[in-house]
Order: structure tokens, then sequence, then C-alpha cells
């Protein structure tokens, strides 16, 4: 294949083409990560009146932290929860609406509809069901399997309710990217398939997953991201990180120890940390992952 | 409407904007008042802005009291800060050790040339926002303490007198189980704010020590003491009355599920701030609420002690005009006027910050129509403080109710026992407390 190659006989303007996203990405990250990098490195009182320079202090009291590496423990189970439920559900269902004739459409847009909710309220809404005091399902399941549910309480059932928060959130956006890719697969090739008799499962495997396999790589990412950062509205309004820090997720320590502790060069130091696993996630996804992509 | 005219009005229009805006100062109040307490807050403002023409006060709400606090913080480092912000009780400790941030009343008082007594104001209220000279601070604007409301029906069902609230915790648990057993409703009590009801106040009303030099207004250099043999005995039986179905927890922090257990007659009982009266009257128009004091162990020496107040005050930023400082001076001295703060103390359930106020709630008959109105002054008022009742003075603290919040937590779920939660409290909190002292 050849390569196209567009020539620019001014060598100025592909930079000032450049310009304004090169802008938008220096003044909304380079510059803020910038600070928070600096910040990190020193002790400072909430008001900024005095400022030490105390080097990696920050970065080793988190390491000595035991809190911290709980919190580092429950996010890795939450993401690995969150991005496997949230895929395979709306795998699920995007395979269940491709196969329809008639109202998928009706069907789509039903299930697009979370994603059109603000993260906060779609957090209010779980608290509201959830509510030991006040909710449905905490009554329900007391008198159906006698399950005492108290997600103030006991960190499973908040580690639960947060989970499937964010799941729910986050299915209508995988669907809508997987019924995309499954109606780019020509039906010829299942068609195909179906004729030297490969039955519906055998397809699946064969022929499906792995054409759909650019979509479910770049959703991967995505949804990674989503639970490391996008999730900090649904916990704030549904647990608070509680109960004992049981769903305390990195990006929530950075609000609470910087926002409400007023604990600056900790907070700084965190999301300096927070920032270097996500390059890394996003690093290996990219050199391994991505090798078992077919495009 | 051509170029030429467009700008001739416009320049009319900017000309008419300045005059107002050199005629009065404008003094900015950023306050964390939501709902119906917001309205009250903003009208105190109308009132002022009414009363006199030299200056407008424009009241804010930035959302709950650490988000205020925060943003104001955050303001102050881009030097855009409001001229007052009210911060609630636990941000004290940051708020004071930020010379140079803020404007000690009593300074702002004197520069101004204000006509202010320090004396007016009650002692138990401005004892917590006073330096160790005695000098007052910030201006307390909405203080509480925490009482014992009460289902009189509920009482009155399970064959209790209704009238008469329990006085010690052997009776609160007599009460709950005699609820309990007639089937009238399946919990004894519940509560707010656990960190402030069940350990702060708990400890001051049995004169135990929260924390050393006088529960940290000595210095910096304080450390934790509240897990004494009395607060792991009250901890240990709520946790086992918890287990029982005696007690119900609300979550953490203001305990957002207690009110609805005890509105839902759920629970017989319910201990948290007295401004919480009209929410609690409002929200139950079913039963009759009865007031009490908190309840106390009465083996323990010197319990009933005297309780300590909640609430939040307000701090002057440095940084505003001699006029804008004049204006906030002039709004002080507003707010603590006895008709006013009666006016706020009767419409809140908030104390009433002077005695002149309570006085005059008193002339007016308020406390006589409404009972109990006036127990959490009485129950504030039961002792001259003592250094383990006079209130608490801590960094970091915010974060440090938290850490009780957890603890608390982690107790109930079984993972600990008392005496191992308040001192994981103890441990983890004073660690909170050095890191302050390094960066102050």
């Amino acid at each position: 294949m050849q390569t196209k190659r567009t020539i620019f006989g001014n060598k100025g303007l592909p930079y000032l083409l450049l310009a304004p996203q090169l802008a938008i990405t220096a003044i909304f990250f380079l510059w803020p990560a910038g600070q928070a990098v600096r910040q990190s490195f020193l002790r400072e009182d909430a008001f900024g009146l005095s400022t030490t320079f105390v080097g990696l202090r920050n970065y080793r009291a988190l390491f000595d932290n035991p809190e911290y590496l709980d919190a580092l423990q429950v996010t890795v189970i939450f993401s690995i929860a969150t991005v496997i439920l949230s895929l395979s559900i709306a795998l699920i269902m995007a395979l269940a609406v491709d196969r329809m004739l008639r109202s998928a459409g009706t069907y789509t847009t039903l299930l697009i509809w979370p994603y059109a909710v603000a993260p906060a309220v779609a957090g209010i809404l779980w608290w509201f069901i959830f509510n030991p005091a006040i909710g449905i399902l905490p009554f329900v399941l007391e008198q159906t399997l006698g399950y005492d549910w108290n997600h103030n309480l006991t960190g499973r059932d908040a580690m639960i309710l947060v989970i499937i928060a964010a799941v729910w959130k986050q299915i209508s956006y995988n669907f809508l990217f997987f019924l995309a890719g499954l109606q780019s697969i020509p039906t010829s090739l299942r068609e195909a398939a179906a004729i030297d008799g490969a039955g519906p499962f055998k397809r699946f495997w064969t022929i499906t997953l792995p054409l759909l396999s650019p979509t479910t790589f770049f959703l991967l990412v995505v949804n990674v991201v989503f639970t490391l950062f996008d999730t900090f509205a649904i916990i704030d309004a549904t647990t608070g990180g509680g109960p004992a820090q049981a769903t305390n997720i990195l990006v929530y320590k950075v609000y609470d120890d910087g926002f409400v502790g007023l604990n600056l060069g900790s907070s700084a130091a965190q999301s300096v940390i927070l920032m270097m696993i996500v390059m890394v996630l996003t690093f290996i996804q990219f050199r391994y992952v991505e090798r078992k992509v077919t495009y | 409407m051509t170029f030429r005219k467009f700008a001739a009005a416009s320049t009319v229009s900017l000309l008419a904007l300045g005059s107002t805006a050199q005629a009065q100062t404008q003094i900015d109040w950023w306050h964390a008042m939501g709902g119906e307490l917001g309205e009250k807050t903003e009208a105190l403002a109308t009132a002022f802005n009414a009363a006199q023409s030299e200056f407008v006060v424009v009241p804010s709400y930035r959302g709950t009291y650490t988000e205020t606090m925060t943003g104001a913080i955050a303001a102050f480092r881009a030097g855009e800060q409001p001229d007052i912000v009210q911060v609630f009780e636990v941000g004290t400790g940051t708020m004071m050790a930020a010379e140079g941030a803020i404007v000690p009343v009593y300074q702002l008082m004197a520069d101004a040339g204000a006509d202010f007594d320090p004396n007016a104001f009650l002692p138990a209220v401005v004892g917590y926002y006073t330096d160790p000279e005695g000098r007052m601070l910030s201006m307390p604007f909405n203080s509480s303490t925490p009482i014992m409301y009460y289902n009189k029906n509920l009482f009155a069902a399970a064959g209790l007198d209704p009238e008469q609230p329990p006085r010690t915790w052997a009776e609160v648990e007599a009460f709950s189980r005699q609820i309990m057993s007639s089937g009238t409703a399946e919990c004894g009590f519940t509560t707010g704010w656990v960190s402030w009801v069940q350990l702060e106040n708990f400890s001051a009303w049995h004169n135990q020590q929260i924390g050393t030099l006088e529960n940290g207004f000595g210095g910096l250099e304080t450390e934790l003491t509240f897990n004494g043999p009395v607060q792991v005995r009250h901890w240990e039986n709520l946790a086992r009355w918890q287990q029982e179905g005696v007690f119900q927890y609300g979550g953490p922090g203001g305990g957002a599920d207690a009110p609805p257990m005890f509105y839902s007659q759920t629970c017989g009982m319910y201990m948290n701030s007295s401004a919480s009266r009209a929410g609690v009257l409002n929200n139950t128009p079913d039963f009759e609420v009865g007031i009490g004091m908190l309840p106390y162990y009465d083996d323990v020496a010197g319990a009933p002690q005297n309780s300590i107040i909640g609430g939040a005050t307000l701090w002057v930023l440095a940084g505003g005009s001699a006029d804008e400082q004049r204006g906030v001076a002039a709004f002080f001295n507003f707010l603590s006027s006895p008709e006013v703060q009666a006016q706020w103390h009767q419409d809140t359930g908030y104390l009433p910050i002077t005695q002149a106020a309570y006085e005059l709630s008193e002339a007016q008959g308020y406390y006589s129509a409404n009972p109990g109105a006036d127990t959490s002054i009485m129950q504030m008022t039961l002792n001259a403080p003592t250094p383990n009742s006079k209130g608490l003075r801590f960094g970091n603290y915010v974060q440090i109710r938290g850490v009780i919040d957890e603890e608390f937590q982690r107790l109930l779920a079984g993972d600990v026992d008392a005496q191992g939660a308040l001192d994981a409290v103890v441990a983890r909190g004073n660690a909170l407390i050095r890191e302050f002292e390094a960066a102050n």
C-alpha cells in the first residue's frame, strides 16, 4: 500500500495548525500536572503561608501508610470487577440487540439512556435504592433471603453497591460501541461459517469475537480510565469511601486528603502516582494487548 | 439602534453602575447554610442592608461546611477571598493557625472603633473561639449542642411515662428494651454525629479528658487521650446494643440515616443537635416529640458536667479594605444585637450567643410556649466548664472526625473491640496532629 503524503509549502503552517491543540494540552494538562509534581515535594499549610521543601518525604509517607496500600488494593478490586462486568454485560446485550429484526432501535435508545444521567445523580439513585434505613432493596433482601444489607457497616456490601452503580453507568457506553462493532462485521462471514456447519457458539468465538477485538481493546482502555477517574462522583454520592475506607479508591483519596483534609503535599504526591499508574497501564495495553488485536 | 446611540447608552449605564458601587461598600459573605436555614441566613443580610445604606452585605451559599472552608482557602491563595467566611468548629484549629490570613475579631472591632463588649457573649460559646489570652478570634454565628429527642406516643404505648425522658444510660437501655419487648418499635435509639455526640460530647459530659493541654487549647503539641475507661465502656455498650438491636447506626459524619429512623418511628429515641429541633418537629406530625438532656453513667464521678458546642463561626479574612472592615464590624454588631439574635435563636434552634438574647427570648415567653427549647442552654451551662469540658481544639480535626467514624464502623462490624477502636483513633489522630504541627 502506498502511503499518502501531504507536502506543506510553508514550514510554519503545520505548527500554526497544531497550535490550538498544543495550547490546550499545555494549559489544561501540562501546567496543572507540573504544579502537582512541584507540590508533591513540598509541605505547606492550608493557606500557603509557610512552605518547606521536603523532597520525597510525601511519597515515602504514603508507602509507609497501610491505608494508602489498602486504597491501592481496593482500587484494583473495584477496577477489575467494574471493567469485566461492564464489558461482558454490554457485549451480551449488544449481541441480543444485533439479532433483532424489529424494535432494535427502541431497545438501543433505552439501553443508551443511563449514559445521559450524570454520575452524581446516578449515585444518589443507587444510594436511595440501597439505603439501609429507607431503601427498597435492603427491605426486599431482608424479607426474601433474610440478608441484612448494610453498606454503612459491611465493607463487602458497600463494594458491591459502588460496583453495581459504576457498571450500570458504563454499560450504555460499551453497548453502543459493541453494537456498532457488530454491525460492521460482514454477514457473509458468519453465513459462510454457518454453511460450513459451525454452531452459534463456535461462530461467536472464532469469528465475531476476533473481529470485535479492536472495539474491545479500545473499550478496555477507556473503561480502565473511567474506573480510575470518573467514578469519583459515584463514590462521593453513595458511600463517601466508607465504611472504614472499604471503598476508598485512589482518586477519592486524592480528593479526601487534598480538599477535605487540606493536606496538599500528600494529595499531590498521590495524584502524581495515579498519573504514573495510568501511564504504565496504557503503555502495557498498547504494547502487549494490542498485539493480539486483529484490525 | 445605531452604533453611536448604543455606545452612548452603554456609557450611561456603565456610569450608573459605577456610581452605585461607589456609594455602598460591598461585603462578601460565604456561608454553608442550605435549605430553610439558608433562607433565614439570607434574611439576616437583607435586614442589615435595609437598616443602613453605607454597606451592602452579599451572602453566597457555597455548599457544605467543608466545601465552604476549602473554597475560601483556595480563594485566599488566589487573592480572591471573601470578607467573611463561615467555618465549622472543627476547622477552628486550622483557621487559628493561619496568622496573616485572618483578622481576629477583637482586632477588627478595635480598628473599626466599634462599640463592642466581649463580656456580653455566653462564656460557654465564646470560650471555644478565644485565644489563650481570652481574646475573641471569630464571631460566633450558629452554635448548637446535642440533646435527646424522644417519641412521647411510643413511650406511652410501651407503658413508659411520656413526660419522663431517660436520664442515665441505664435508663436508656431499660426504656429501649421495654419499647422493643412491648412491640411498639423495633429499636430503642439512634444518634446523629457519632464523633461529636458519642465521643466528644460524651467525654465533656462525663468530665473526661479529650486531649492533653486542656483538650488542645494550650498548644499544638497536644495529644488525644479519649481512649480512657469511661469512653471504652460506652463504645463497648454501643457495639453490644447495636448487636441486640437496642441501638441502630445512622451512618458516618452527621448520620444521614438517623433522622428517618426516628421520623418513621423505627427508633423511639434520637440524639442530635439542638438545631435539628425545627426539622424534627416538621417531620413528625404524627406523634409528639419530647426533649431531654443527654444521658450519663451515674456511677462516673462528676457526671453530668456540661455539654460542648458544635456549629460554626464567622471568620474575617485579611486583605479587605479599611471600609470593608468597618462594614464587617457594623454587620457583626448587628448580628449580635439582642433582637436579631433572639429571632435567629427562636427560628433555628441554634443557641443564643449573648446573655441579652437569652433574656429577651425568656421575656417574650418563648420558652414557656415551647417546652424543651431551653434544654440545650441549660445543659451547656449546667456546671462551670472544667479544662475537660471547655471544648476542643486540634489541628487536622476534620480528618480526625473521619478516623473516629471509620474506627466506630470497624467496631460495629466486629473487626475490633472498643479498646482497640479507641486506641486506633488516638494513634491515627495523633499522627495527624503531629503532621499539622510540622506544617504550621
